[in-house]
This record gives C-alpha cells, sequence and structure tokens, in this order.
C-alpha cells in the first residue's frame, strides 16, 4: 500500500469565542491517494471549509498532523512550507470574492508564477498564462479584463487557472460550483474532472451537494459538526449509507421526482446544535431517531466493511 | 448571430467606470472644474503676474486703489496688485497643504497597514498613539508647534501632517480590515506570497479609494487651518502673499476698503468649497454599492 | 372560472446609463386558485423580474413596463395607484425574498415585525388580537410563540426563513410570490422548510409561484412549471408535461442534461456549451439559437412563437414544424 497523497491524523481546529471554545474540526482523520477524489460533504457549520483551510495551513491546526507525501507539514518551517505550498492549492468557493478586483485576468494568473519565481522572463511569463487560460477555456481575449466584467463561470475558470499556475498535485476544493447556475455548474465540473485525468491530479472535494459530490469522488467523508461520521467509496455510501445524518442528507435531496408531490418525506427535525463546547457524545444524538443510552459514549469511527467507516454505535452494532 | 460579438461585455477598468459616475455628480465637476483652474492658476503664477514687481514690490503711489481695469482687484496698503497677490497666493496654500497631506497619508498609511494587518497589541498601541493625536485639535497642534518651534513653513507642514496622520491612519486601518478577510488575499497566502506583497499589492490598491476621499477633505480643511493661523499672525508672515496673511494685513481696513479682505475670503472659500464637493463627488463614486 | 392571476404579453424595459436592457418580452403566464407555477430559469433569465412587476416594485426611475398586462382577480395591476397597491401588497400578494438574513429588519424583535404586517392592513385591531394573531402565525411555521421577543440575529438561516414565511402568510394572502426561498438554506433545513410551505399553501388555499433554479425543488412542490431564458418563456406546462413529457425545448433538455443526476451513471456531465446572452444585446431571431445544437437558419432569422399541444406549450421552430408534420 503506497503513501497516501495526504493524510490527516486527528486533526484539531478551535477557534476561541466570548462563549467558549469553537470545536470547528475535531478529530478529523482522512486519507487522500494519488488521483483520487475525495468529497467531504456536511451543511453549514460542519467545518468542511475550516478543514479545507487547515489542511493547507491557511489557518494553523491547534492539534494533530496533516502528511502531505508522508511528511507533516504542521512542523515546516517558512520555507519548507512554501515549497509545500506550489505542490498544494486552493480553489475558492465564491468566483466574486476570491478575485481581486484591481487586477486584470493576466495579472491574477500571474501572480502565483511571480511569488513562486516559475519564470524567467516577461516572455516565458505570457506563454504560461495563455497556455493556462487554454487549459481552462477562457478566451485569450479575456487577458486583459477584469474580474467585475466577466460572469461567475468566467470568474471560477480563472480561479482555476490560478490554482494550476504552480503545477500543483493536490487541490482542495472549496465549493467550486455552488455559486454558479446549473448548466455552469456542469462546465466547470467537467473541467476539473478532464484536468485530473490530464494531470493526475488529487482533489479534496468540499461541498453540500450530494449529488455533486457522487460525480466527482472516489471516496466520501460525511461531516457533521466538525467530526467524520461516515467514511467510504462513492458507490458503496450511496448503496448503503448508514449513519442517520447521511440517510437524512440523502433523502433531502430534491430529486426530480414528481410523485413526491403532496407526500411527506422524513425530515430530521430540530437545528443543529452549537460547535462550541459541544456535549461529549454523539453530537447527531439531539436529532437522531434512533438515539438511545449508548449515544452518550463518544463516538469513534469503526470499520464497518471494507473501506467503510461509521461513527455510530448503533449502526456499527447493527452489521457487527 | 447577435449585433455586437459576444465578447467581453464593457471593456471598462475600474477607473472609467469611477470617471463615469464622477461625471454624472454635476456638483462635484463643478468643485473639479474649480479645483483645476486654481491649480493652473498656481502653475502659471509667474507668467501671469511677475513677483517682485507686482506681488511684493511697493509702489506708494498705487497704494489703496479700489478694483479698476488696471488692478482688477484693486491694490493694498503699499500699492501691491491684489489680483496678483491672490494668484502667487494659490500657489502657498496649495503648496503647503499638498505636502503636508503627502507626508500625513505616507506616515499615516503606514502605521494604518501595520495596525491593520497585523492586529493584535501592535494595533492597540499604534491606535492609543494615534488617539492621543487625534485628541488634540489641528489648530491646537499648529499653534504650539508653531510657538515652540518657530514660525516657519516646515514647522507649519510639520504641524499639519501631525494633525491629519491619525485620520489617515485610522481610513486605512479600516480599509485593511474590511479587505485583509476576503477570499483572495487567502488565495494570495496560499500561494506563499509574501505579508509585504499582500499589503502592497492586494491591500493598499483596494483600500485606496477612502483615502482619496479623506485626502481631499482634508486639504479642504488644511488650507483654511492654515488661513486661519495665518490671519492670527501666527502662520504664514508678510510679505507673503498667503491669503490669510492678506486678512491679516487688511483686517483693519476693513471699512475703507473692504475689497482687501473680500478677495483672499472669497478665494479660501471657494478653494475649501471646491474640494470638499469634490471629496464628497469622489466618494460617492468609489462606493460600489450605489447604483443607478 | 376565471384565473387569479393573468400576465398578457409583459414586456419590461431596464434603462440603465449604459443600455436598454430587455428585461422581459411578451412573456404571458396564468395561475390557477390553489395552484402553485413553478417559475425556473437561471440568473438573468427574468424570473425576479417577473415577480417585481407584479408586486409593482420594478425600480422606479429605470424599470418601464413597456406593454401587457398584470390581471389579478380581473384587476390590472398595471393600471393601480400607489396607494391600491400598497393595500394589495401584505394582504392579497406577498412575496418572499432569497435571503433571509437581509429581509429582516435586525434591530426590530420578531413579533413586532409581523405585527408591523398586520396592522398595516388592518389598523383597527385591537393590540390583543394582533398579538394573538403573531402568535398563530408562529406557532404555523413552527416557531416557539415565547421567541417572538428575540431578534432576528438570534435565529438560524432557516428559522429566519420560517419568520421571513410567517410575516407573508400573516395576513392569508391569495397569492404567494417566493423567490428562491431556500436557495441559501442548507439541504436539510430545505426540505423542513419546503415541507412547511407545503403544508401551509394546503391549509390555507394559497395560490402560489415559486421561483428558483432547482428542477428537483420544482418537480416535488409544483403543479405547473414554465421554464424561462433571455426574458422569455420558452415552455410552460403541467408537472406531468415537463417531467415525463418527451418533447422539451432545447434549453429545457440542456438544464436536465446538466443536472447530476443521483440515478445515472454518467462519467461525463452534458452542459449546454455558452452562456446567457446579454440581454442589452440579443441575438437575432430565437433568442438560445447560439448555443442549441439543433439550431436552423429559420432559427437565427426568426422569433419562434409558443406552440400549444395541449397543456404543454413550447417556443421552437422545431416543436412548430412536428405539429404540421
Amino acid at each position: 500500500m503506497s503513501t497516501p497523497l495526504l493524510e490527516t491524523r486527528d486533526l484539531k481546529k478551535y477557534f476561541k469565542t466570548p462563549a467558549g471554545m469553537l470545536h470547528a474540526v475535531d478529530g478529523v482523520s482522512l486519507t487522500i491517494g494519488e488521483g483520487e477524489t475525495l468529497g467531504v460533504v456536511g451543511e453549514s457549520g460542519c467545518g468542511k471549509s475550516t478543514l479545507g483551510r487547515t489542511v493547507l495551513r491557511l489557518l494553523e491546526p491547534t492539534a494533530g498532523q496533516v502528511l502531505y507525501r508522508g511528511e507533516d507539514i504542521t512542523t515546516f518551517d517558512k520555507r519548507r512550507m512554501f515549497a509545500a505550498r506550489q505542490e498544494m492549492q486552493m480553489i475558492f468557493q465564491d468566483p466574486y470574492a476570491s478575485l481581486n478586483p484591481r487586477l486584470s485576468v493576466s495579472e491574477i494568473i500571474a501572480e502565483p508564477l511571480i511569488v513562486g519565481k516559475l519564470c524567467r522572463n516577461a516572455h516565458e511569463m505570457n506563454e504560461r498564462i495563455g497556455e493556462l487560460m487554454e487549459t481552462v477555456g477562457l478566451a485569450p481575449r479575456f487577458a486583459h479584463s477584469y474580474p467585475h466584467e466577466l460572469d461567475g463561470g468566467r470568474r471560477q475558470r480563472i480561479g482555476i487557472a490560478r490554482a494550476l499556475a504552480t503545477n500543483p498535485r493536490f487541490i482542495v476544493c472549496d465549493e467550486p460550483v455552488s455559486a454558479l447556475d446549473v448548466s455552469i455548474q456542469a462546465q466547470i465540473l467537467n473541467l476539473l474532472m478532464d484536468l485530473q485525468e490530464d494531470k493526475g491530479l488529487s482533489y479534496m472535494f468540499i461541498t453540500h451537494d450530494l449529488s455533486v459530490v457522487k460525480h466527482i469522488s472516489s471516496h466520501i467523508a460525511v461531516m457533521y459538526l466538525g467530526q467524520c461520521v461516515e467514511y467510504a467509496g462513492t458507490k458503496e455510501l450511496f448503496a448503503n449509507p448508514l449513519h442517520p445524518y447521511t440517510r437524512a442528507l440523502l433523502a433531502a435531496i430534491p430529486v426530480i421526482d414528481i410523485t413526491r408531490r403532496g407526500k411527506r418525506i422524513e425530515t430530521i427535525q430540530g437545528e443543529v446544535t452549537s460547535p462550541i463546547e459541544p456535549a461529549p457524545g454523539c453530537r447527531f444524538a439531539p436529532r437522531c431517531a434512533y438515539a438511545t443510552e449508548a449515544c452518550r459514549q463518544e463516538q469513534r469511527l469503526r470499520q464497518v466493511s471494507e473501506g467503510h467507516w461509521v461513527a455510530c454505535c448503533r449502526a456499527a452494532g447493527e452489521e457487527a | 448571430m447577435s449585433a455586437k460579438e459576444n465578447s467581453v461585455i464593457r471593456k471598462r477598468s475600474q477607473l472609467s467606470l469611477i470617471w463615469h459616475r464622477l461625471r454624472r455628480n454635476r456638483l462635484a465637476m463643478l468643485g473639479l472644474a474649480l479645483m483645476s483652474a486654481i491649480l493652473l492658476l498656481a502653475v502659471f503664477a509667474d507668467v501671469i503676474a511677475d513677483y517682485d514687481t507686482k506681488v511684493v514690490g511697493m509702489n506708494m503711489a498705487e497704494r489703496l486703489q479700489t478694483p479698476s481695469a488696471k488692478h482688477w482687484f484693486g491694490t493694498d496698503g503699499y500699492g501691491r496688485d491684489v489680483f496678483a497677490r491672490i494668484i502667487h497666493g494659490s500657489r502657498l496654500s496649495l503648496s503647503l497643504s499638498i505636502i503636508s497631506m503627502l507626508i500625513a497619508v505616507a506616515v499615516g498609511s503606514m502605521i494604518g497597514a501595520i495596525s491593520g494587518y497585523f492586529g493584535g497589541r501592535v494595533d492597540d498601541v499604534l491606535m492609543r498613539l494615534m488617539d492621543m493625536l487625534l485628541a488634540i485639535p489641528p489648530m491646537l497642534m499648529s499653534i504650539s508647534i508653531v510657538a515652540a518651534l518657530g514660525r516657519s513653513m516646515s514647522n507649519l507642514m510639520l504641524a499639519l501632517a501631525l494633525a491629519y496622520m491619525p485620520v489617515f491612519a485610522r481610513v486605512i486601518r479600516s480599509s485593511i480590515l474590511s479587505v485583509k478577510d476576503q477570499e483572495f488575499v487567502e488565495a494570495a497566502r496560499a500561494c506563499g506570497t509574501s505579508d509585504a506583497r499582500i499589503i502592497l499589492r492586494h491591500i493598499i490598491p483596494n483600500a485606496v479609494g477612502p483615502i482619496i476621499v479623506q485626502a481631499t477633505l482634508a486639504m479642504g480643511s488644511s488650507i483654511l487651518t492654515i488661513s486661519s493661523l495665518s490671519f492670527m499672525g501666527m502662520g504664514i508672515q508678510p510679505p507673503q502673499p498667503e491669503w490669510g496673511t492678506m486678512l491679516y494685513e487688511g483686517r483693519d481696513l476693513i471699512r475703507t476698503s473692504p475689497y482687501l479682505v473680500i478677495f483672499p475670503g472669497a478665494a479660501i472659500a471657494v478653494s475649501v468649497l471646491s474640494l470638499n464637493l469634490l471629496g464628497d463627488g469622489l466618494r460617492d463614486a468609489l462606493d460600489p454599492r450605489l447604483k443607478n | 372560472m376565471g384565473n387569479l392571476l393573468d400576465i398578457r404579453h409583459l414586456t419590461v424595459v431596464y434603462h440603465t446609463e449604459e443600455d436598454e436592457v430587455h428585461a422581459l418580452s411578451d412573456v404571458s403566464f396564468s395561475l390557477q386558485k390553489g395552484e402553485t407555477l413553478g417559475l425556473v430559469g437561471e440568473t438573468g433569465a427574468g424570473k425576479t423580474t417577473t415577480a417585481l412587476a407584479i408586486m409593482g416594485l420594478l425600480p422606479r426611475r429605470v424599470g418601464e413596463v413597456q406593454s401587457g398586462e398584470i390581471l389579478f382577480e380581473g384587476r390590472d395591476l398595471l393600471r393601480c395607484s400607489d396607494a391600491d397597491m400598497r393595500a394589495i401588497r401584505g394582504a392579497s400578494i406577498s412575496m418572499i425574498f432569497q435571503d433571509p438574513m437581509t429581509s429582516l429588519n435586525p434591530t426590530i424583535r420578531i413579533g413586532d415585525q409581523i405585527a408591523e404586517s398586520i396592522r398595516q392592513h388592518q389598523p383597527d385591531m385591537k393590540r390583543a388580537d394582533v398579538e394573538r394573531r403573531v402568535d398563530e402565525i408562529l406557532e404555523m411555521v413552527g416557531i416557539p410563540a415565547a421567541r417572538k421577543r428575540e431578534y432576528p440575529h438570534q435565529f438560524s438561516g432557516g428559522m429566519k426563513q420560517r419568520v421571513v414565511i410567517a410575516i407573508a402568510l400573516a395576513l392569508e394572502p391569495q397569492l404567494l410570490i417566493a423567490d428562491e426561498p431556500t436557495t441559501a438554506l442548507d439541504v436539510t433545513i430545505q426540505a423542513q422548510v419546503l415541507q412547511m410551505m407545503g403544508d401551509l399553501q394546503r391549509q390555507l388555499g394559497t395560490s402560489t409561484i415559486l421561483i428558483t433554479h432547482d428542477l428537483g425543488v420544482v418537480s416535488q412542490t409544483c403543479d405547473r412549471v414554465a421554464v424561462m431564458y433571455a426574458g422569455e418563456i420558452v415552455e410552460v406546462g403541467t408537472a406531468e408535461d415537463i417531467f415525463l413529457g418527451k418533447t422539451h425545448h432545447p434549453y429545457t433538455t440542456g438544464l436536465f442534461g446538466s443536472l447530476p443526476d443521483l440515478n445515472r451513471e454518467t462519467r461525463r456531465l452534458s452542459p449546454i456549451d455558452g452562456l446567457m446572452p446579454d440581454p442589452a444585446d440579443l441575438p437575432t431571431g430565437c433568442r438560445f439559437n447560439p448555443r442549441c445544437p439543433h439550431c436552423t437558419a429559420l432559427c437565427r432569422e426568426c422569433e419562434p412563437e409558443l406552440t400549444a399541444r395541449g397543456s404543454h406549450a413550447i417556443r421552437c421552430h422545431l416543436m412548430g414544424k412536428e405539429e404540421r408534420a
């Protein structure tokens, strides 16, 4: 078994708030192999965006390790981190806020090239920018346009070109298509999948949209309140969701199905509990229809079958 | 196919968009026109009126003449042409206020940038220092410095720069605070961009708007401060043709020769007004939220 | 039996400093009592403009209704005075906007915001009665009445949207326009909120126009569907027509193809190439022609009409040809 490209071990990120410690990411252990896509799914407040940023050390981890190619980047000094950053990039959610409004398209794409000193002269730089624009499907005539002149889809392509500039091996995609129209979403998703095939990239694909993640991921981790509650290969997760939250998430997706009109579907009641100083035990228990006394115990991810892990005593117990 | 090619929607940079918005504001355009006129006069002052003969050269034969074809604004107690003096005075007022503003902007921005970007204790300390400076009214500050260090133009500039620096520090700091958490700054960090480059290339250009507005308004205010100081005899000394100084010289003759006071006063008012109009217009034009 | 709402040949233009934006062109559709109509389309299609036109809330200087009628219970809303419209808004026609974060005034308590809406239309109602009604409505949307003294920031996104819905339905209007009411919410909360909206509509008999880009939501909640593209209605029909029918406008087909379907095993999605046209610079002929895989010369020259086959109408020359064949 070769070393996974990226691995997190009991990764934690806490924030200090006046009300107490906010457990944004609370002990997450995941692996991503080379050329693979891990879909990280969850709703607002589950910590998936924080996880993405912590993995790249855009936020400093509170505890735990992040191993890139087997080396713990949390211990890297500035110089080594800088080198590592060339291989680990990020694509952001908001195509409006993630681009500097004062820079033109080519200037935005040039930034990582300049910072990383990747081009020896202006000629090389322009060539590389042209290359990148072509790779992401941006017509050359947009090189001197400004972000506010372009639509969301094109802006997101700029973001992708920027992320590709340093020839990374691993990209964290933080909800890259959520802010886009449906038909544009499909274009961008196709682009991301093509790039993965062409360049052998690995993705951590963060999203709240299970249907999108099914398409693009090889494995999926479901997050709830800072913890991973289920992890499995994509096919397996959809065929056999075990955690009550995963099942609720799947049930809630508005699929095209007119027979559902007027029928009551099973929705989970209540709201997400607070991530500040969370109580011990299963964090989903307050909303879970099957909660029992046993759920007050600390839940761990338990393997229930080959490659399928669940943090639910009931689900794990059933399979055992 | 569409009439225009289905290409770039509108190839307008931010700058031209702002210019267009400014252009529609008539008052701001008036301010801009007036200020431009004053600037032109200041630049070509020597061409319009020779300094030595008209401005400081005394000609007692022609003293205290009311405005006429020969002397458009009349002459003062020493026979000097008031119009010529006003024009040369604009040079003084403008250069003083521009230079002191530049110093205030440069130093204040640096302080504000460091404060806003790094936060924490650095921020606290720097801002409290700025608060101390802000607590002293510009006029009082200028009087104190001039009294302590002497009445020279450089002291005057120092005083003004000190007085307005905290304003710019605060403005830049709040701009930086609002910009630094934006995703494009995060994106820059993800590439390993250094803090210095982030501040200079990504944050400050986006924070420049409020600075420009403040600087324009502060210039107007500083012209007023300079004139007031000169009027009190603490600023520019005669025979320099600073407007406030002219008021100082003419104050005894208000009843007999009011024009000696009216014209310099009007010059001050027009300058300050035009800068305020322009500054307000810029603020509106730079605000991205204001739509049609 | 008359329709509750009848929109006929509505054309709206925005006059911006740079251009004339053709937001809506000859839009016509109707809504019956108790019906839910889904208005589907992407950004810029004109859905929100339609909603604002019905409510009389188009931006004053900029938006102009060039032609058309909006008949509500037989009355043309476009000919109504401001005072009349104010009486209608809230009481007969209500609107919910997309972002619950900004729809509520952060400085006024929830209960007071609901009460304000009630008092606006029923100024003679006694204080105690108003309070009782507020309690009733909060319970209806699943919020404990005890929370009415709280401020919006104390509620989560889903709860805020419930409050917004409560305000909209407080006076039991005949028509509710919901502009992407759940787009900003998490999917499990969306399910809750849609469920609740459906229950309420059945309970109160409200007719609804649901504006959304989410075809899944539409299939599960709407009786009829209208698809908008570049300011026009390109397809309209019952839910069965749209979701079970075999023929569609190419744009609709493209929309379906763009969706990552949970049930299909395709490797790549089939998105529609290109972008929606700039409404200030529309193509000649059919507005979809630059992106249509079946585009013909006729499509580039002539604008197609809506061709109806029973309840299902499609704006496409190709459909027209089928009819004649």
